[in-house]
């Protein structure tokens, strides 16, 4: 069976990729999609704030994900649900599991689109026992929110990923007492407004550098001693403290899921943990696309719907052998950028690039520039910048003829903790 | 009344009643908790011992060499993985050079073949990823690694399918004497029988002290261990250990039969045997030491610490002797390392001692062989076709870490001493043992347990009796 185009996973990026593979061409289009339903993380948040960009209005997450089930359904491109895919190889041979047993699929072109997982506590050595109660944030808001039950009454979350604030909220309106959330940090690794609007508004403390030093409790729960830490992360002695809890819900960081691509042996960027692409969204492997939180983690939907229809249209070019080459350069994190997206630029790209980028500490009247050598190519000006909020900055195809070798991005400013 | 009742069910509890098993007779094991395999057996090195360490003239060198003879063909007919991938101790120095001689010297005569010295350059031929400062290494090819679960589980399967009881839930809170046999007290209610055996791991000493024998005394030691992610499974092919110090065999790095690498275990002296907590100092232990000897070990691809308490008790020797008071009682005591290995080789020692007693008949109908839950990943292509083709349950990937199938979850609730709980769940067939620790399949395999033994979601434990996962329906919630 060979496809024009083969999507790998049913989420927000998935979606976006399939229509605009479609779209843009591509007369076999093929979403795999391992569970129930399409639709992604998006089905199990039901908070709104979604689609600000892409819809100029507020939805919820299903809301949002449901517009694109939509218009999948419109299409002639075909899904496949509760359909795990087994490996995907160099030449873009795909073994999924499914309803119909094992099978093999081709395609022209193959996106990977599979999203990212949470950070657990093995992965951040949290001490103590291993009792019920200590939930991923996730993994909670799926049981919460998808199959109806509670997990506690009081809980602290460790780390003020955007999924732990929003869950602070959410156990709050379902009666839980939410005590504190903790992060190592000295600031939050969330959305500015989901501060406001989780923590803030529920009178929710928010202790910055502070750790979980153990977890009390054997079969369940039943507290976490916490302490202040230094600059050099050291617990400050006399800051100790114990909180009583019967939850605690882990919002520590996500991982993108790259373990097929690793199987498609696409190359991997340390620092994103997803592939190396071009601003195609082409990975290292030809035919092979990556976009989404499989390629590095977004903290808003409509950067990723932004992203895969990048991802989805190069892949029906790349399929109908159609996808333009170039005189590449590299793109490469300056002072103050913990990383850029893509890592290649094509120089004649007829679309013009969007480079994404994150900071590494909170900068104010802040200044990103592009630059060749010396000269800056571009040059955005941000009242603030924090590390959570990704930035985006666009090189039009002029921007782009005036280059002729690699690109530094860099973010100045007044430093700010 | 029972003929023989033996007290935990951990893995030497069960290799007793696989044992046993072979013999007529009605046999009890009682456990207090939910399930099978929480104790001792849960977390440990997973290694089977060469044999060349436990001293000469103990019972642990007798029985650790017996074992390991043992377990290429009890594994093979109770389908539990055990690879015998060999062993190696390192040497930094002269002075370590000397303990290499002095153990190997020892595992000869414990009658452990198979021992071998080799030079840094020889064995970095073997195993690239040691330290280029060691110097000399033991090399004992008939050491091995096992699943301590499955084991457990395997053993405790074909034991009941021969007639073995279990009871889960039956903490023993009292024990008596009477004229044929004991009486023992239970929540469940008052179980007696003409034989007792101790197994009860790290609360030996307690239950021994219920019928007045108060000279025993387990001092229990904690090891904390760290598991890298599948993705560092060829950091090392073999056993790594470091020459042994008076704390014991030391950390070690290690691959499991799972393909994932553990490092561990720590040795500290602790007050309670139920104190199975990660520290600090502990895991910072365990990095260093596996550094030491493994200078790449990817300790950042870690996907879960824990540790484990060993029933150490003065002496260091097993105790496995009948009771001074009780008539009818056999204590199973100290059996810390190399218990696992010597697993095999107690159970057929305790119901030797058994046999002098009751004189059991041998069952003609005794059933040796087990099938292992097929696990679908690792079948080749045609293998798992067929097993599509007989139950469907197997196209539903619960798992995506380990890739484990509904097919397989369902055995493992439905087998008999079955799991009903999430870690019960994992420990049989490893969804929640990968690297995303159950963050994907936690919620589904929860709704798999309530479905199949039909109790409500919120009943549902991760483990112990008191570890409850949720704790209601929402208000609004619709079903």
């Amino acid at each position: 069976m060979m496809k024009d185009v083969i999507v790998i996973g049913g989420g927000p990026a998935g979606l976006g990729a399939a229509l605009e593979a479609k779209k843009a061409g591509a007369t076999s289009v093929v979403v795999l999609e391992r569970d129930r339903e399409l639709g992604g993380i998006l089905n199990q948040c039901i908070h709104n704030g979604f689609g600000l960009q892409e819809f100029k209005e507020e939805l919820t997450g299903p809301e949002y994900a449901q517009r694109f089930i939509n218009q999948v359904k419109g299409e002639d491109i075909e899904v496949h649900l509760n359909t795990m895919v087994l490996d995907v190889t160099e030449d873009r041979r795909v073994t999924v599991l499914g309803d119909e047993g094992i099978q093999e699929i081709r395609g022209k072109a193959v996106v990977l689109a599979m999203g990212c997982r949470e950070r657990t506590s093995g992965a951040i050595d949290l001490q103590g026992y291993r009792p019920a109660g200590v939930y991923n944030a996730g993994m909670a808001q799926r049981i919460l929110n998808m199959e109806g039950y509670q997990v506690g009454k009081e809980v602290v979350i460790y780390g003020s990923g955007d999924i732990g604030l929003i869950m602070a909220r959410r156990m709050t309106l379902e009666g839980a007492k939410v005590m504190a959330v903790v992060e190592v940090m000295p600031h939050s690794s969330g959305l500015y407004r989901n501060i406001a609007q989780c923590l803030e508004d529920y009178d929710i403390p928010l202790l910055l550098r502070h750790q979980i030093e153990e977890v009390h409790g054997k079969d369940r729960i039943e507290g976490v001693r916490i302490s202040k830490i230094d600059e050099q992360w050291q617990p400050i002695e006399g800051t100790q403290q114990t909180i009583s809890c019967d939850t605690l819900l882990l919002s520590v960081g996500l991982i993108p899921e790259n373990e097929l691509s690793e199987k498609a042996r696409v190359s991997l960027d340390p620092r994103t943990k997803g592939a190396v692409v071009k601003s195609t969204m082409e990975t290292d492997v030809p035919g092979i696309f990556s976009c989404g939180n499989v390629l590095h983690v977004h903290d808003i939907v409509d950067f990723v719907t932004e992203e895969s229809r990048i991802a989805g249209r190069n892949a029906a070019r790349f399929a109908a052998g159609a996808l333009p080459r170039g005189k590449e350069v590299l793109t490469n994190p300056g002072k103050g950028v913990t990383y850029t997206l893509p890592h290649r630029i094509m120089l004649e790209d007829p679309d013009g690039v969007t480079l994404f980028l994150r900071s590494d500490v909170i900068y104010k009247k802040a200044r990103v520039k592009v630059k060749e050598g010396e000269r800056i190519v571009k040059e955005k000006r941000e009242r603030l910048i924090v590390p959570s909020e990704m930035v985006q900055i666009n090189l039009s195809p002029e921007d782009l003829s005036s280059l002729t070798g690699e690109i530094i991005v860099e973010i100045e400013g007044e430093e700010n903790d | 009344m029972y003929d023989v009742i033996i007290i935990g069910a951990g893995v030497i509890g069960t290799a007793v009643a696989r044992e046993l098993s072979k013999y007529q007779g009605r046999v009890a094991i009682l456990e207090k908790n939910p399930e099978v395999c929480q104790g001792t057996t849960k977390a440990n090195s997973a290694i089977v011992h060469g044999g060349y360490d436990a001293r000469h003239g103990t019972l642990k060198g007798k029985l650790n060499k017996r074992g390991v003879e043992l377990y290429p063909g009890l594994a093979k007919a109770l389908n539990f993985p055990y690879q015998r991938c060999g062993s190696m101790v390192l040497a930094f120095n002269r002075e370590e050079e000397q303990k290499l001689w002095a153990l190997m010297e020892n595992g000869k005569k414990n009658g452990v073949e198979g021992l071998e010295l080799l030079t840094g350059e020889e064995v970095r031929q073997i195993e690239p990823g040691i330290a280029p400062e060691v110097t000399k290494v033991l090399y004992a090819k008939n050491a091995g690694i096992t699943c301590p679960f499955n084991m457990t589980f395997a053993l405790l399967e074909n034991a009941m399918e021969n007639g073995t009881e279990l009871f889960v839930n039956t903490e023993v809170k009292g024990i008596k004497e009477f004229g044929e046999g004991l009486s023992l007290f239970t929540p469940q209610g008052e179980f007696q029988g003409k034989m007792v055996i101790n197994a009860a791991g790290v609360h030996s000493d307690r239950i021994a002290e219920m019928i007045g024998d108060r000279n025993y005394k387990i001092t229990p030691n904690r090891g904390e261990y760290r598991i890298l992610d599948r993705k560092a499974g060829d950091t090392v092919s073999h056993v790594i250990f470091q020459t042994p110090t008076p704390d014991g065999k030391g950390v070690l790095v290690a691959p499991t039969v799972h393909g994932n690498i553990i490092v561990g275990p720590t040795s500290d002296g602790i007050d309670s045997p139920e104190d199975t907590r990660t520290t600090k100092a502990g895991i910072e232990k365990v990095d260093r030491s596996a550094s030491k000897a493994v200078p790449k070990v990817p300790l950042r691809e870690s996907i879960r610490i824990f540790s484990g308490i060993r029933a150490s008790v003065e002496g260091s020797d097993f105790i496995i002797e009948p009771s001074k008071t009780a008539k009818g009682l056999m204590h199973l005591i100290g059996i810390d390392s190399p218990g696992l290995a010597s697993a095999p080789a107690i159970g057929e020692m305790v119901v030797g001692e058994i046999q002098e007693r009751l004189s059991l008949e041998k069952k003609q109908n005794f059933i040796e062989k087990r099938r292992a839950i097929p696990h679908f990943e690792a079948l080749s292509n045609g293998e798992k076709e067929g097993l599509l083709k007989a139950n469907p349950r197997y196209k539903k990937i619960i798992c995506r870490c380990e890739m484990i199938t509904e097919g397989e979850i369902l055995e493992a609730i439905h087998r008999r001493g079955g799991a009903t709980t999430l870690d019960g769940i994992k420990r049989r067939v490893r969804p929640g043992s990968g690297r995303c620790q159950g963050g994907f399949c936690g919620p589904r395999v929860l709704e798999i347990l309530s479905r199949e033994l039909q109790i409500p979601m919120e009943e549902i434990r991760k483990e112990g009796t008191d570890s409850k996962l949720l704790s209601g329906k929402l208000k609004g919630a619709l079903k």
